[in-house]
């Protein structure tokens, strides 16, 4: 691919043909704001480019152009950080702001929002031009997620995500002008849409126009981030389980090379049992009809020795093994190496064949 | 009626010839040019007649269709799209709607040739579903043009195929942009997207595409019939051809009048649309529809063309012009056309979404009698980042009715924020309704016309209006036979 080279506040970058020009600011170490650019998209005109804080003056165009869906073009003098570029910046936060609540003293968002972010960043208290927001009822229909469009600022980062990515195409953007927000078909609630509920929306979600709904009440910077892999299936998806006082209270995905910044409702919602009272944390063993906790060796044995009896009484074949897909790859192929190597049959078989 | 002033070219059938019947297209000459350009001319060799021509996009921008058309032609593809941008959605503007209905011929004739010049085979006429009689008329012609060989494959039969579908917009103005128009063929919702990649390069399906305004395409077989020198030698330096504008508001003459680029606007507004009626005094004239904007007696003689009228902050536009006298508010009037785009602009971009409210709402304080001096300033500002800012055409031009009138008419939004007066007595909010006590003669009309009873007196006395009560509906001024009632 050829390379191009550009000027972008007096430093030259080369880059290949089709870069954005944020991906060239980026590589110099320059920082130019995004709110709506969605990293999952890889080519520079799938952005929506909706938001417009990402605007940038390039010399001898007319307006200002949007550096997360514009494409570099060899010999291009970009500024980032001029005056007029300031402006425009800061009249987009104060609109976006103007059609939002200012409860970030409540809001469960704080300090996660990049609306905040910005605002701080830019300086921005209150907007300079108030005026009728808009109302909309807060929409707690799904079982994992609440919707609440007033506090949404249509980025669009949700339907994409929706669309392109997860392919269920549960919501669109519906109505013109000043009340266009995103809709279940028909504006009925998520409850009504053909919603699935992974969660992708809320993760991407820059405001808290979207949030998971939670037993625990924890904003960003009270929980700790450990990174693991879902223990779901086999897919290998990686994601950042959010834990506050030792107990995990969140799960935001990370962008792993079976998942891409994805997951499905399991791995999105479905950790309450980490830390459930019920759950089990050593092997039990029946004693005199009673299940009592015991320890690995002490279950390991009573298996070999379960294992050994039943294969010199009825032989190989009276044996089966059954594995789960909530293992990984590699401890299915151990196990069906145990089964047949071990058992000496080949009764083996997974739960996702079911 | 023959007027000097005018000169019929996109129009030149229009009103002359039977819409209905292919053989009277013919008979005025008719897909001869399409035949020229199958018989005679290299698919290149028409784009340079275009190029050279001068020809520019009738539908605002004013790109030359040429170099559009060029830009197509160089990029290989197996599929090529025409399509016709039908989606007349500028108030007060029908220039397209009277060609499509008067003259669908033309159209279908200059689609062809230009699939003929980019090497596609697809047309596509994008048209507002409310347009009816053109929609049936279009059906009709192209049914015609296939029946005769003129369309579909091998057109006289010549290697070249070329066929032409209807798609039906849903009444939103942003469609009329070209990539949302692409956008909602597709069956997406009418939504801009940046660009580059051009519709030329990419366009409906991903795929080369040209999309050309209806009074653009309208031009083209008389170009090709008769030559570029012809065409290129009316107009200006830069702007080639005749242009059709829709005359409307405070004028005489109402309607559609195409004359040569050049053309001054006090010809256009004294001579072809015979003045201001009732006497009154011409005051301003909104060119480019909502996104263009108002000029003054300052601008009567400047010739008229697209770098002109950007030079004046207004623009080309599709060629709607709203002429306004001494009783029209300017505060009024962008006021007007802010409402129209706020609820046109479709949301995808913040500052046109918000931006537009925003606009609108100052707009509102002012002519209320509630804006201060300082909503001036956040006016110019917020519409200057707007145009910055915004996404498409929609949104970087719709702020320009505020600035073009605040610049010229800065007068008249100052009296609205400091004296608390419309000097145009529109704003009702400002005016008060007076009953002048040397002119009453007490007749009771004007207190029997009201409609909340506000008006109290005897008979044969003075009358008196009660401004608390009174709603500024004008009835009672109306009503007075004396000219005892006045509104300041």
């Amino acid at each position: 691919m050829s390379m191009l080279t550009i000027t972008i506040d007096g430093q030259a970058v080369e880059m290949p043909a089709g870069s954005t020009i944020l991906a060239a600011a980026k590589k110099v170490g320059i920082d130019i704001p995004t709110l709506c650019q969605l990293d999952m998209e890889k080519q520079f005109n799938q952005q929506s480019a909706a938001c417009r804080i990402c605007v940038v003056e390039i010399e001898k165009r007319r307006n200002l152009a949007p550096a997360c869906a514009t494409s570099i073009m060899d010999g291009m003098v970009i500024k980032t950080d001029s005056q007029r570029v300031i402006e425009a910046r800061k009249t987009v936060l104060h609109l976006m702001l103007s059609d939002h609540p200012l409860d970030c003293l409540t809001c469960e968002k704080a300090g996660a929002c990049k609306l905040q972010d910005l605002c701080y960043q830019y300086g921005i208290e209150v907007s300079d031009y108030p005026g009728l927001r808009n109302d909309y009822p807060l929409d707690a229909s799904n079982e994992f997620y609440t919707r609440d469009l007033n506090k949404c600022v249509a980025c669009r980062r949700c339907v994409q995500v929706c669309t392109n990515f997860q392919s269920t195409k549960a919501i669109a953007f519906g109505d013109r002008g000043f009340t266009t927000h995103p809709v279940a078909p028909f504006d009925k609630g998520m409850s009504d849409s053909t919603c699935v509920s992974c969660g992708n929306c809320v993760s991407v979600c820059p405001v808290g126009a979207l949030l998971s709904k939670s037993k625990e009440k924890f904003r960003s910077w009270e929980v700790s981030k450990v990174k693991t892999t879902c223990s779901y299936c086999g897919v290998g998806c990686q994601m950042n389980l959010l834990a506050k006082e030792n107990k995990v209270v969140g799960v935001e995905p990370m962008d792993g090379a079976s998942n891409s910044s994805l997951l499905c409702v399991k791995g999105k919602y479905g950790f309450n049992f980490i830390n459930h009272p019920d759950r089990l944390k050593t092997p039990l063993i029946r004693k005199n009809g009673e299940l009592v906790e015991a320890t690995w060796d002490e279950a390991y044995g009573l298996i070999a020795d379960k294992v050994k009896a039943t294969k010199a009484e009825y032989g190989n074949d009276a044996l089966a093994g059954l594995t789960s897909a909530r293992v990984t790859n590699e401890e299915n192929y151990l196990f069906q190496k145990l089964v047949r190597a071990g058992f000496g049959t080949n009764n083996v078989d997974h739960c996702a064949r079911l | 009626m023959v007027d000097k002033n005018q000169l019929r070219i996109a129009t030149r059938n229009t009103g002359f010839i039977d819409p209905e019947s292919v053989e009277s297209y013919i008979a005025v000459g008719g897909y001869q040019a399409l035949g020229k350009c199958l018989a005679e001319m290299k698919p290149a060799d028409v784009i340079d007649l275009m190029k050279n021509s001068g020809l520019r996009g009738r539908g605002g921008a004013g790109f030359p269709t040429g170099v559009k058309w060029g830009f197509a032609a160089k990029y290989a593809s197996d599929t090529k799209y025409v399509v016709c941008n039908a989606d007349e959605g500028d108030p007060g503007a029908f220039m397209d709607r009277a060609v499509l209905e008067g003259d669908p011929h033309n159209v279908l004739e200059a689609m062809a040739i230009g699939g003929y010049a980019i090497g596609g085979n697809k047309g596509t006429i994008y048209i507002r579903a409310e347009y009816p009689l053109a929609i049936a008329r279009l059906k009709l012609a192209i049914q015609q043009a296939k029946d005769m060989g003129l369309l579909g494959d091998n057109i006289m039969g010549t290697d070249f195929s070329f066929d032409i579908e209807l798609k039906y917009g849903a009444g939103a103005f942003v469609c009329g942009e070209e990539t949302a128009l692409i956008a909602s063929m597709e069956g997406n919702r009418g939504e801009p997207y940046t660009k580059p990649p051009f519709p030329a390069e990419a366009g409906y399906w991903d795929k080369p595409t040209i999309v050309n305004n209806v009074e653009t395409l309208a031009n083209i077989p008389a170009i090709i019939m008769k030559g570029a020198d012809w065409f290129s030698g009316i107009g200006t330096e830069t702007s080639k051809g005749t242009k059709v504008f829709c005359i409307c508001g405070k004028i005489n003459n109402v309607g559609l009048i195409e004359v040569p680029m050049g053309t001054s606007l006090k010809t256009v507004i004294y001579d072809v649309g015979g003045g201001i009626p009732d006497g009154k005094e011409f005051k301003a004239v909104q060119t480019g529809g909502p996104s263009g904007g108002a000029l003054t007696y300052k601008d009567l003689d400047a010739p008229i063309d697209y770098e002109n009228l950007v030079a004046r902050q207004s623009m080309m536009g599709s060629g709607g012009m709203i002429v306004m006298d001494e009783d029209d508010c300017m505060v009024a009037v962008a006021k007007f056309f802010l409402d129209f785009t706020m609820d046109e602009t479709c949301g995808k971009c913040t500052p046109c979404r918000i931006g537009s409210k925003r606009i609108y709402e100052i707009l509102d304080k002012i002519t209320i009698g509630q804006g201060t001096e300082a909503d001036l300033e956040k006016l110019r500002s917020l519409s200057h980042n707007i145009k910055d800012t915004a996404l498409c055409g929609l949104g970087q031009t719709m702020p320009n009715p505020v600035l073009s009138t605040m610049r010229v008419f800065e007068d008249e939004y100052r009296a609205h924020v400091i004296d608390k007066k419309c000097p145009a007595g529109v704003c009702a909010d400002l005016l008060e309704f007076t009953v002048v006590e040397e002119k009453c003669v007490g007749c009771t009309l004007c207190a029997r016309v009201c409609p909340v009873n506000c008006i109290s007196g005897k008979p044969k006395e003075v009358h008196v209006i009660d401004q608390a009560a009174c709603i500024k509906c004008g009835a009672c001024l109306d009503k007075c036979k004396f000219d005892a009632i006045i509104k300041q």
